[in-house]
């Protein structure tokens, strides 16, 4: 199959970047300066991130559709006011994760953003699910960038005026070059930023522009080590098909009114999880020393019985050491616990730790 | 100290005396980009040419140090285990890895010069 590019692919080359192909596209890893220097960046100025590769799906309907909806997602989508956002989960019956993805109520209907590794499973398992009543349009004609960090909104809002009206996990439509373009206040790195939806061929202009105020641009090497820090889950890695909302610790992502009655795919899974806990839960952990434990790397009590898996695990350069997030027995999954990881054959201590790594810097609004 | 050699692993060595230092290559710390962890095999210890010698870990991937010569580990560099950014920064010089006391100076012969090494190099990348 030829690999995928997206609309800045040529604006990647010309600023050097190494590419990779992810989900089918080719992507930019890093760019001359390297992922420590882009992240740190990202943390202290504006880092624009392309996305384009993500899912833009739209779901047109009325309150019709919002019923339906409730009947997929752990959402109380009947408040979700205009323009606000919610993080949530696509899942099968046994509440196992097929995506995790952002939610947007837009006048028309929904916007949903997927992950380009899950969009085209998504948008069968949506079609199967609603698609004779609804239509539905996995959108490759715009574009997804992301601008993140303290800097992003002064330089966004120079572009785009209001945006520094919005409040964290809200949008809105504003014009840029006679076009309209959807502005959310949200990201994945834990920053304060933006994810603007742009059609195609505006993206590179919109790019220029914000590198002409002062962003530049950043790969996803340091996307990761940017959303590991945030304690972020990243799908294929944190979640999967065998994973639920529950084991993963995001609870928090499943909305109390929903609780009670239930009535979604996998609802009688996370209730009973919720009820009785599940047996094993993702968790942060902090190797001592400088000692890397990636992905896969098997976890071990102090007795050096099999306790769980690392599934992501870096160096985090704002943290200025390793870190890391897996899956632990749930007995193990306390602040503190000592665990040991093994690495190259050896043993070495780590601790369980709270998430995330850095402190989020969202700008939450009333609500 | 003898000219600079160069393995295929991207690793350098220097002989002086019958102590060899070893590091790894200003193209290969390109290769790996930002070396977060280095970890270096213990003094008193014997290694085999081609077998490996250390690791080294970028903010992507974790890559063996081998060795291109044999010998006993005589001296390691805790400066770049301490901040590996140092790897990065000066590979060639100030970031050499371990000292070995070689035990068959022959072994020196089969590897590269500069050229050769550039050259090598250039093709293996592209």
């Amino acid at each position: 199959m030829e690999i995928k590019k997206t609309s800045l692919n040529k604006l990647h080359q010309s600023n050097n970047a190494k590419f990779v192909e992810f989900a089918g596209y080719e992507m930019p890893i890093q760019y001359s300066k390297g992922i420590i220097e882009e992240h740190k960046f990202t943390r202290s100025h504006s880092g624009i991130f392309d996305v384009s590769h993500m899912g833009q799906l739209f779901i047109y309907g009325d309150e019709n559709l919002t019923v339906e909806l409730e009947k997929i997602f752990p959402l109380d989508l009947k408040n979700l006011k205009l323009n606000c956002s919610k993080y949530s989960f696509l899942m099968n019956e046994d509440a196992g994760i097929y995506d995790d993805l952002i939610i947007t109520k837009i006048e028309q209907g929904y916007l949903i953003i997927l992950n380009a590794a899950c969009k085209d499973k998504d948008f069968e398992v949506l079609s199967n699910l609603i698609g004779k009543k609804y239509k539905m349009h996995l959108d490759n004609n715009r574009s997804l960038i992301a601008i993140q960090g303290p800097k992003s909104v002064e330089i966004l809002n120079s572009i785009i005026n209001g945006v520094d009206k919005l409040h964290f996990m809200t949008g809105n439509w504003f014009d840029f070059d006679n076009q309209k373009l959807f502005v959310t206040r949200s990201g994945y790195t834990g920053e304060d930023g933006f994810e603007i939806s742009i059609s195609n061929d505006k993206a590179e202009k919109f790019v220029q522009n914000l590198i002409e105020k002062g962003a530049q641009l950043i790969g996803l090497g340091a996307r990761d080590t940017l959303r590991l820090e945030a304690g972020l889950c990243l799908y294929g890695h944190e979640l999967d098909i065998n994973k639920t909302p529950v084991e993963a610790n995001l609870r928090w992502a499943i909305s109390k009114s929903r609780l009670s009655n239930g009535g979604f795919i996998g609802s009688k899974k996370i209730m009973n999880q919720m009820q009785d806990g599940a047996s094993q839960i993702r968790v942060g952990i902090k190797p001592e020393g400088r000692l890397i434990a990636r992905e896969k790397t098997k976890i071990f009590d102090d007795k050096n019985t099999p306790i769980g898996e690392i599934t992501s695990g870096t160096f985090g350069p704002s943290v200025n050491g390793p870190i890391a997030m897996g899956y632990v027995d749930k007995e193990f999954s306390k602040v503190d616990t000592k665990i040991l990881l093994e690495v190259r054959g050896k043993k070495h201590p780590a601790n369980v730790c709270t998430l995330p790594f850095y402190k989020k810097k969202y700008v939450k609004g009333a609500n | 100290m003898s000219e600079v050699k160069f393995s295929k692993e991207h690793e350098w060595i220097t002989l002086e005396g019958d102590v060899a230092t070893i590091g790894i290559t200003k193209h290969a710390t390109e290769m790996l980009g930002d070396i977060v962890f280095a970890e270096l095999p213990e003094k008193g210890s014997n290694v085999e040419k081609d077998g490996t010698a250390g690791v080294v870990e970028s903010t992507k991937a974790a890559s063996d140090v081998y060795t291109p010569v044999s010998g006993e580990v005589v001296d390691t560099n805790q400066a770049i285990v301490d901040d590996p950014s140092k790897i990065n920064e000066d590979p060639e010089g100030a970031a050499w890895f371990f000292k070995l006391k070689m035990k068959d100076q022959s072994e020196m012969d089969s590897l590269m010069n500069k050229e050769e090494y550039d050259k090598f190099a250039k093709e293996s990348a592209s």
